[in-house]
């Protein structure tokens, strides 16, 4: 095990809309309650991102600072280099389509992501999908509950070598109607949770710890987030209830007046 | 001079068709109706009864009035009260009554009063509707950042929408807070700019430019774009301490309301009457007086507990009010709720450095009140959890020293219900 953990938060300023900036807090702080030393790097705006770092987070962000994250990104290639080298990478929402194969800017065309997991990003139609989202997923083949809150316009499709992190139970998540949440590849792990997702998935921190320790980690004492997750899954669960009541009907009468406007 | 000399008279400024007249009527009846139900002030109810009966009703009660419009994410309650009362020294005033700041609440503000005067707090998504409608002579344009990100999007999504409302918004004075990069980009397009020092306690919103995306680079209070020629522009109004400098005169503020946010909505505010001639030390007098609108910084007893009540909804209002606390061992109750006027998604409790609290104990409570808790838990601060906000303050009193004060600091709707707790 490293003996110590250096965890890079990539340009916080451009890519912390959403308090994602908490995922690196709750890292930092599982490993010192472990006697591990974190090191956190912020990297600030006029800055490269640094080489060698264990543990990569990118956050969600406005369209904007996005696509000049992006473009920064492929010019370096240091993300790229990092992953070659066996680092952990978590990114969410925005962090996630940039990671990906292609993502709309803020004038809705496609742009090139990284290309460093096989997911594309499209536009997707009508609002924003925002609310409580929960899902189902694996560790080490035990099945785990998620608890997040989505908040983004683009629709994620996957390849065939990235799999999903997991599958919706209420909520939206990648596509409408489709079923999936996020994606994993190698030691890429991306989704579109807030909340920050880290906080509210002490099981995804810890796995994220030990896929960058490469060694099992003590339990630490978790009883204000379960009693946190309780509250959130309950929550989604209404959520699921009021889409397949209200949310069907103002989408039908949103598709009317769409209609009528066409005509 | 009174203001009404400087206008039309108010019968003048009110020829309201049938329609808007019974639709006006019928939104007061239904706002009386509503006050005697005891279902609140009834201002939201009755705009709303008077736009249904007449959609243009913004324009028609805004027609012959002089409008000045308060947006921006924090203190909108606050410099609204202080303009009223610094137009207030020159005659009536309409206003809406604290937080009713979307349609309803500024159709009613005026429909209850016919004063030419009219001073509306609005809120940052209707902003550019109601610049449409009113035509109003002055825009206060306080700050902009990260706020319900459910509800009203991204801050670059909502100054590019200001930005467009403002470009060719004729006749209008913008009264923009110069500190703050998002404001100056989204008001520097308006015919008429006064540029005031409004203060940037928040700045990461505005790290990137909001117009080519580069790095701010800030100096002290001065910024500057490293990537395009946006930069801090040349103030008119700023303040000294406790005195404002506006138009070649230095004005002393003696004000009730605590902290350097006060005192800097106070020289926005004294922009805006300076548009209208207002005498400005008159005008800085009536603004001291101003003792907290709708509970805000209100001195209170809670249960026989000594407290103070502090508003914060997102992260640079908690920023301030963390500064506010700071330099004090007492205990805190923090109160977060999340329904809808409050943003659904409390995940900015992430960007707020909850870690200055470490060495107080702190009560989490509000329905959201367990987010705070983790938060609290990875920020190494002491707390503990109750839901019920009365319980909070009697727990958070036990560790109270003597003749000392709790500080209570609440997001929305979270400090509403802590109001309706005062001095029972």
């Amino acid at each position: 095990m490293s003996s110590s953990i250096s965890i890079c938060v990539i340009y916080p300023d451009l890519l912390g809309t959403y308090g994602d900036g908490g995922n690196a807090i709750v890292l930092a702080q599982r490993l010192r309650w472990r006697g591990i030393k974190a090191e956190t790097k912020l990297v600030d705006l006029g800055e490269d991102v640094p080489a060698g770092c264990d543990i990569y987070l990118l956050g969600g962000g406005e369209d904007q600072p996005q696509v000049s994250v992006t473009e920064r990104l492929a010019e370096t290639r240091v993300l790229h280099k990092a992953v070659d080298a066996g680092a952990v990478v978590f990114g969410v929402c925005a962090g996630m389509q940039i990671l990906g194969k292609q993502f709309p800017g803020a004038d809705y065309k496609l742009r090139p992501g990284l290309g460093l997991i096989d997911i594309e990003t499209q536009r997707g139609d009508g609002p924003r999908r925002v609310g409580e989202l929960a899902t189902r997923g694996e560790i080490n083949g035990a099945a785990v509950d998620y608890t997040g809150y989505e908040n983004h316009q683009g629709i994620t499709f996957l390849g065939s070598e990235a799999r999903p992190l997991a599958q919706v139970v209420s909520g939206i998540g990648n596509e409408d109607g489709k079923g999936t949440e996020g994606a994993v590849q190698g030691r890429i792990i991306t989704t579109y949770m807030h909340g920050p997702a880290l906080v509210r998935n002490a099981n995804l921190a810890d796995q994220l710890l030990e896929m960058a320790t490469g060694s099992a980690l003590e339990p630490v004492n978790d009883v204000e987030v379960d009693e946190l997750r309780r509250e959130r899954f309950a929550a989604a669960h209404g959520r699921k209830h009021a889409d397949s009541t209200q949310g069907a009907g103002i989408g039908v009468i949103g598709d009317l007046r769409r209609r009528v406007k066409r005509r | 001079m009174s203001l009404q000399r400087l206008l039309p008279k108010k019968a003048e400024a009110q020829k309201l068709s049938a329609r808007s007249y019974f639709a006006r009527a019928a939104g007061l009846g239904a706002s009386e109706l509503s006050r005697k139900l005891g279902r609140g002030e009834g201002s939201v109810i009755g705009g709303r009864v008077t736009l249904a009966l007449d959609p243009n009703a913004l324009a028609t009660l805004g027609r012959g009035r002089s409008v000045v419009l308060v947006s921006g994410t924090n203190g909108k309650t606050t410099t609204t009260s202080m303009v009223s009362a610094a137009l207030g020294t020159m005659g009536e005033v309409s206003t809406n009554s604290a937080g009713a700041n979307m349609f309803g609440g500024m159709v009613h503000a005026m429909s209850a009063s016919k004063a030419v005067a009219t001073v509306l707090e609005t809120d940052e998504a209707h902003l550019p509707k109601t610049v449409e409608a009113t035509k109003p002579r002055v825009i206060v344009l306080l700050n902009l950042s990260r706020d319900q990100l459910d509800r009203v999007g991204e801050v670059r999504t909502e100054a590019v929408k200001w930005r467009n409302c403002l470009t060719g918004a004729d006749g209008v004075t913008v009264v923009a807070n110069g500190d703050d990069p998002m404001i100056v980009w989204a008001a520097q397009v308006a015919s008429k700019v006064v540029w005031v020092s409004g203060g940037s306690g928040w700045r990461l919103d505005a790290a990137s430019c909001p117009s080519c995306a580069r790095k701010v680079i800030w100096n002290g209070d001065d910024w500057a774009c490293s990537g395009c020629d946006l930069k801090r522009p040349s103030i008119d109004v700023d303040l000294d301490d406790d005195r404002v400098l506006i138009a070649g005169q230095t004005i002393p503020l003696r004000l009730s309301l605590p902290g350097i946010i006060n005192r800097r909505n106070a020289a926005m505010a004294l922009a805006a009457a300076n548009v209208f001639g207002a005498d400005l030390i008159g005008a800085a007098k009536a603004i001291g007086e101003l003792t907290g609108v709708g509970g805000r910084f209100a001195s209170v007893e809670i249960s026989k507990v000594p407290s103070r009540l502090l508003l914060a909804k997102n992260p640079a209002g908690w920023t301030e009010s963390l500064t506010l606390t700071k330099g004090s061992n007492e205990p805190l109750v923090v109160a977060i709720n999340a329904r809808i006027q409050d943003g659904q998604d409390p995940s900015w409790l992430w960007d707020v450095p909850f870690e200055q609290m470490k060495g107080r104990f702190v009560v989490a409570t509000g329905e959201r009140g367990r987010d705070l808790a983790v938060r609290l838990h990875y920020a190494d601060v002491d707390h503990v959890f109750e839901p019920d906000s009365r319980k909070a303050v009697l727990r958070a009193a036990q560790e109270l020293t003597d003749n000392s004060r709790l500080d209570v600091v609440a997001n929305y709707s979270a400090f509403q219900d802590f109001r309706r707790l005062v001095d029972k």
